[in-house]
């Protein structure tokens, strides 16, 4: 369960925001991405899961295999815990939430409503979300938002066991998670911040009246 | 894409769902008629095919900027776009459970209304039978509308300008099916017409809806 | 794949540049034609035709009327068409032409409209009609508006052209749908006493000809200002990329 990027290039809208990123996350293996804000990181990460369509470039990794958790959760706050799980592991088709429950302590809230938790039970039942997907690689974005110290240790905790189980990771964060198997990247070197080359109106851009010039 | 329809009628009943809302809205379009065009019978039961029908249809309008917008906001959407759900199922589950939530307790409640419009009684049955026909059409035709402006901030305006000319050929035909029906006369034409437009929605705009969707989430 | 000199394809022209280079060239010669068959035809039919004996001099309001309500439809269809290449092909160009053919339209419309109105209140005694063909035309109006806001709507400008474009497809065969809804409409509620005056059959030669001129007038007008709103969003567009650039070099 490899996940191989070759000579990516991604881009935000009309905007080209990395280039030519390329790297291996091997099963077992996390990778860190690091970087300063905007640098590309959510870009990056939605390029990876398949959202925003890379320029150029490509990611290779089993169809089906990637896991995607952005900024926003994607719970419902008037919903439980069991009903929240419960509908993820509907949509993705992978039968039973008791291993995700089990691996993140939600048992004794399982009737709580989501709207009712605090963000660090939220984060834990968002993560409990990844393991009933039942995908193989994780690709996080700011996982560790809103968490204190005592969660990121159990966030890390997660991820190590998800890597020990053969999964693998693609992490944007800005903290230590103390993980032993986890590569760092930065993505500064790729930046590449211009135009997209396929917008046909970035081209002669230094003659802004080129339209007047004879083809 | 059932434990997608399953989720979104839970959450459309619980607090903050807006179930019955749209309901309300059509008890009090259909209340202020008489306000506005007094209150002889005569006169209300001539144009009550066509009031009864233009009140479901703006009820309709009303709960669409839900559809998408909320799984927009909270991300969902873009955690569905990576399930193996396709696109086009979350697109016609969505506006299935638009119209169960919405259509469906709208031909409910519509021959109720018509009592207060003093709909003649041989309409009755071409009413509930022409919104049982035409209002998923209205579901479907919404749901596409919803999606094509579920990127936008305030699209609720937006939304309704570009729903409300899609619907004429389901109002036209949902309306002279009850007309005629009030006359005694046989209206099966426009009703067959009706159903044939419901079909084509149902069939081709689930594409369409899950193309904007795409787009929307680039 | 190397090109032939002589085999130039017709795709070149969906090049900014290109496009540019050529309507510069174009944009003159268009401009005189349309000028010359507005005049010819117009100051032909109003004041070189005879009255009808029926109608009138307020028959003379067809040179605007038709050839209005003509190229209003036909500019929709021009934007199904450019939307259509859009979506197949990606041609930035043809994603533009379309959003500048849209208000042109609009306007095509509302003055088909308004002089329909002109002309009904003295045949038919009255402004507005719900006729099936009228009400078309309104509908086809309220198509143009919400066209034309979602382009305004949708901030990236390949995401508005996306998005656009599936309206026109839709919308376009909504817009059938109630033409012919609207036929069945109108003669289920009241027969006859429609005074549509269908132009090619029913005309004598002294008012065909004239019209057939004003009618190519209003097709280059159409030409010329679509050329001309499509050269001022590609230039906008370029502005924007300028814009962005120098704010990424900053």
């Amino acid at each position: 369960m490899n996940l191989t990027v070759t000579d990516l290039s991604c881009a935000r809208g009309s905007t080209q925001v990395l280039a030519d990123v390329s790297f291996t996350v091997a099963a077992g293996e996390a990778l860190i991405l690091r970087g300063p804000n905007g640098a590309g990181k959510t870009t990056l990460l939605r390029t990876l899961a398949g959202l925003t369509p890379p320029l150029a470039g490509r990611v290779d990794c089993p169809p089906d295999a990637i896991a995607y958790a952005g900024h926003a959760d994607g719970l419902k706050a008037q919903l439980t815990v069991q009903e929240n799980l419960e509908f993820w592991a509907g949509v993705f088709a992978s039968g039973t939430i008791t291993r995700a429950v089990d691996a993140f302590d939600l048992e004794g809230l399982l009737d709580r409503r989501a709207g009712d938790m605090s963000a660090g039970q939220k984060r834990r039942l968002s993560l409990a979300r990844l393991l009933v997907t039942g995908r193989p690689i994780w690709c996080l974005d700011e996982p560790t938002v809103s968490l204190d110290t005592e969660n990121v240790q159990r966030f890390a905790a997660a991820v190590e066991r998800h890597l020990d189980g053969g999964g693998s990771a693609v992490i944007a964060t800005h903290i230590d998670l103390g993980l032993p198997a986890a590569r760092s990247l930065d993505v500064s070197p790729f930046i590449a911040k211009r135009l997209r080359a396929d917008d046909p109106f970035a081209q002669g851009l230094d003659d802004p009246f080129a339209e007047g010039v004879e083809p | 894409m059932i434990a997608l329809l399953k989720r979104d009628l839970a959450l459309a009943i619980r607090a903050g769902g807006g179930f019955g809302l749209s309901l309300a809205f059509f008890l009090i379009f259909t209340t202020l008629v008489p306000f506005g065009v007094g209150p002889a019978t005569g006169i209300l039961g001539t144009i009550s095919p066509g009031i009864l029908w233009l009140g479901a249809l703006l009820a309709c309008l009303l709960s669409l900027d839900r559809i998408f917008q909320l799984d927009w906001e909270d991300g969902t959407l873009d955690l569905v776009a990576t399930s193996p759900v396709p696109m086009e199922g979350l697109a016609a589950m969505k506006a299935l459970t638009h119209w169960i939530t919405t259509g469906l307790p709208l031909v409910a409640v519509a021959p109720a209304l018509g009592m207060l419009l003093n709909l003649p009684g041989p309409a009755y049955p071409w009413l509930i039978a022409s919104l049982a026909l035409g209002t998923p059409a209205l579901s479907a035709i919404g749901t596409f509308g919803a999606a094509l402006t579920v990127g936008i901030k305030r699209g609720g305006l937006l939304l309704s300008l570009l729903v409300l000319p899609l619907y004429v050929p389901t109002l036209i035909f949902g309306a002279l099916a009850v007309s005629r029906g009030a006359e005694g006369l046989d209206a099966t034409t426009p009703l067959a017409l009706l159903a044939g437009i419901t079909l084509g929605t149902l069939a081709v705009l689930p594409f369409a809806a899950a193309a904007a969707l795409r787009v929307n989430l680039r | 794949m190397p090109k032939t000199a002589t085999m130039s394809s017709l795709w070149e022209y969906a090049n900014p540049r290109k496009f540019m280079a050529t309507s510069a060239w174009l944009l003159p010669w268009v401009t005189a034609i349309t000028v010359i068959c507005l005049v010819v035809g117009l100051v032909w039919g109003f004041f070189f035709t005879p009255n009808d004996f029926r109608q009138g001099s307020t028959v003379k309001i067809i040179y605007v009327h038709v050839p209005a309500a003509i190229m209003a439809i036909n500019a929709w269809l021009m934007m199904l068409v450019t939307s259509l290449i859009w979506v197949i092909r990606r041609h930035h160009v043809s994603a533009l032409a379309a959003k500048a053919a849209a208000p042109v339209g609009m306007i095509f419309t509302l003055i088909a409209l308004f002089t329909g109105a002109v002309w009904g209140q003295p045949m038919w005694g009255t402004w507005w009609e719900w006729d099936p063909r009228l009400t078309s035309f309104l509908i086809l109006f309220l198509f143009y508006l919400g066209y034309m806001a979602l382009w305004e709507a949708v901030e990236n400008p390949d995401s508005a052209a996306d998005l656009t474009s599936v309206l026109c497809l839709v919308g376009s065969v909504f817009a059938i749908i109630s033409r012919y809804a609207l036929l069945f409409w109108n003669q289920g509620l009241h027969q006859g006493a429609t005074l549509s005056l269908d132009a090619e059959e029913n005309i004598a030669d002294v008012f065909w000809y004239p019209l057939v001129i004003s009618l190519a007038g209003f097709g280059f007008l159409f030409l010329t200002l679509v050329l001309y709103r499509t050269r001022t969003e590609i230039r906008a567009r370029r502005l924007k990329a300028l814009i962005a650039q120098e704010r990424m070099a900053a």
